[in-house]
């Protein structure tokens, strides 16, 4: 079977240290000024009854994609194990991606090209960058179409979300909480 | 309390704009040519063998005019300019400005052939034989009706077209309506007549196109009042992107440029003209365009600040 890519981050576990992001500009060699995750921390409640829930966001390779049906060349694509990928050569820059992503993922490259997460396909599907760099070992990533991988599991276990599921668009990012 | 800090902030989360001037201007521009090309079709329709004013049939050449500097401005939105071939390597059903690159090749040899039509007298006696057989053949009255109806078809499409582009884009839920194609096409079309307003067509054309823009006002306010009323309408996310119009940052230009200035004011001015008080020749059509680029600068503006929150 085709494998289905997917990332699981551990919210209890994120202590918002932004490791992961500093580790994928240098992997990937993003520009200045351009981020391909970030962190968010979420504070909710009234003192002295707050809690504080941190998330890495980056882009979340949505099954349903409305960045690959807005690309009018064709770059935006469907990569390996359903991942969304962008072709640099086919990319003309013209920005309807950007405004087609509910996610904010999506930045231009000095270079001109539309540039995002790429769930570091150049690794052939393997341990992402980010992932092995996590102190807390917050992040998961593999194939959730395999009932031993370590992503089914966790998402067979563990209660979990995907950011703004009201989008529709069936990330495949999720949050275990 | 619910307060998120966003850590490692990136330019775009911090919702810069990605879409500067010139998309506001391509799309103002492609629903002028629109309009241009739908009114002059129009006429031609209506009355196949009634006389029309030199500058009448002169004012077909603005269509393709007006959209050449649209499709610049668009073009200089690109971050790579010289990939633009890479439209016409692909067609892509589901994106819009993929019909929007394939439509426009549709328009040109059309609006091309329909304005040769129109050429008259020394206009066509100045054209090289070859181009003035072009337009004897354009000229014919069956053809001509052909290249009228052609050329109202692809204009119809060209309009909506531009509002289209922003509507399919559901992440931003200022955009992600129905009514903007329909309003886009009428704010081209009243646009469009301003625009001929501003040249010398005889005093039947030009009170005419004053009734007909006067109409078009009419249905841009109703498609306006629907457009607020499926935001205001809508959910907590289509209330809150309405609220950057209405009570947020860009309601007093909104109201003031496109609400007031584009619409109220010719409206009314119009409709004294029709009762025989005449004005200024400038000042009603001028407002008009002005509030017309201002519909689709603010919206563009405004759409980009209009997210899921998504974070």
């Amino acid at each position: 079977m085709e494998p289905r890519y997917v990332m699981v981050l551990d919210t209890r576990r994120c202590v918002a240290c932004s490791a992961c992001v500093i580790v994928c500009k240098t992997e990937n060699d993003v520009p200045e000024g351009g981020f391909r995750d970030w962190v968010v921390s979420e504070t909710r409640g009234r003192f002295p009854a707050l809690s504080t829930e941190n998330r890495s966001l980056r882009c979340n390779h949505c099954a349903f994609a409305p960045c690959i049906d807005n690309c009018p060349t064709g770059a935006s694509h469907r990569g390996p194990g359903g991942t969304v990928q962008i072709d640099r050569v086919k990319c003309t820059g013209c920005k309807n991606c950007i405004s087609a992503c509910p996610y904010d993922a999506r930045f231009v490259h000095p270079r001109g090209f539309i540039d995002k997460c790429t769930f570091c396909m150049h690794r052939k599907g393997a341990y992402t960058a980010c992932q092995t760099v996590c102190p807390t070992e917050c992040i998961h990533f593999g194939d959730a179409n395999d009932p031993g991988s370590e992503v089914s599991r966790l998402l067979a276990t563990r209660d979990h979300k995907v950011v703004a599921p009201e989008a529709g668009t069936r990330p495949r990012v999720h949050y275990l909480v | 309390m619910n307060e998120i800090e966003i850590l490692k902030a990136t330019p775009h989360l911090a919702r810069e704009h990605w879409w500067g001037w010139e998309i506001p201007v391509y799309l103002f521009l492609g629903g002028l040519a629109a309009g241009i090309m739908i009114l002059t079709s129009v006429r031609v329709l209506r009355d196949p063998e009634g006389e029309r004013s030199e500058t009448f049939r002169l004012l077909s050449w603005l269509a393709p005019l007006v959209l050449s500097i649209g499709m610049f401005a668009l073009w200089l939105d690109l971050e790579r300019r010289w990939d633009v071939p890479r439209f016409y390597l692909a067609f892509r059903p589901k994106a819009p400005m993929s019909w929007g690159a394939w439509i426009l090749l549709a328009v040109y040899p059309l609006v091309a052939l329909f304005a040769l039509g129109e050429l008259r007298g020394r206009w066509r006696d100045r054209l090289a034989p070859r181009l003035r057989a072009v337009a004897d053949w354009a000229d014919a009255p069956a053809i001509k009706r052909r290249l009228a109806w052609g050329n109202a078809a692809v204009g119809t499409l060209l309009g909506i077209y531009t509002g289209v582009l922003l509507s399919a884009m559901s992440a931003r839920p200022l955009w992600s309506s129905a009514v903007l194609g329909p309003l886009f096409l009428t704010s081209g079309g009243s646009t469009a007549a301003a625009l001929m307003l501003l040249f010398r067509v005889d005093e039947r054309e030009r009170r005419g196109l004053s009734k007909l823009d006067l109409g078009l006002i009419c249905m841009e306010v109703a498609l306006l009042g629907l457009f607020f009323l499926n935001l205001m309408t809508g959910s907590d996310t289509s209330q809150r992107a309405g609220g950057l119009l209405l009570g947020g940052p860009y309601t007093a230009s909104f109201f003031g440029l496109v609400v007031f200035g584009g619409l109220a004011v010719p409206l009314f001015g119009e409709a004294r003209e029709m009762r025989g008080h005449n004005g200024s020749r400038w000042f009603l059509p001028l407002l008009i365009l002005i509030g017309g680029l201002a519909l689709r600068w603010i919206l563009v503006a405004a759409g980009q600040a209009s997210s899921w929150n998504a974070l």
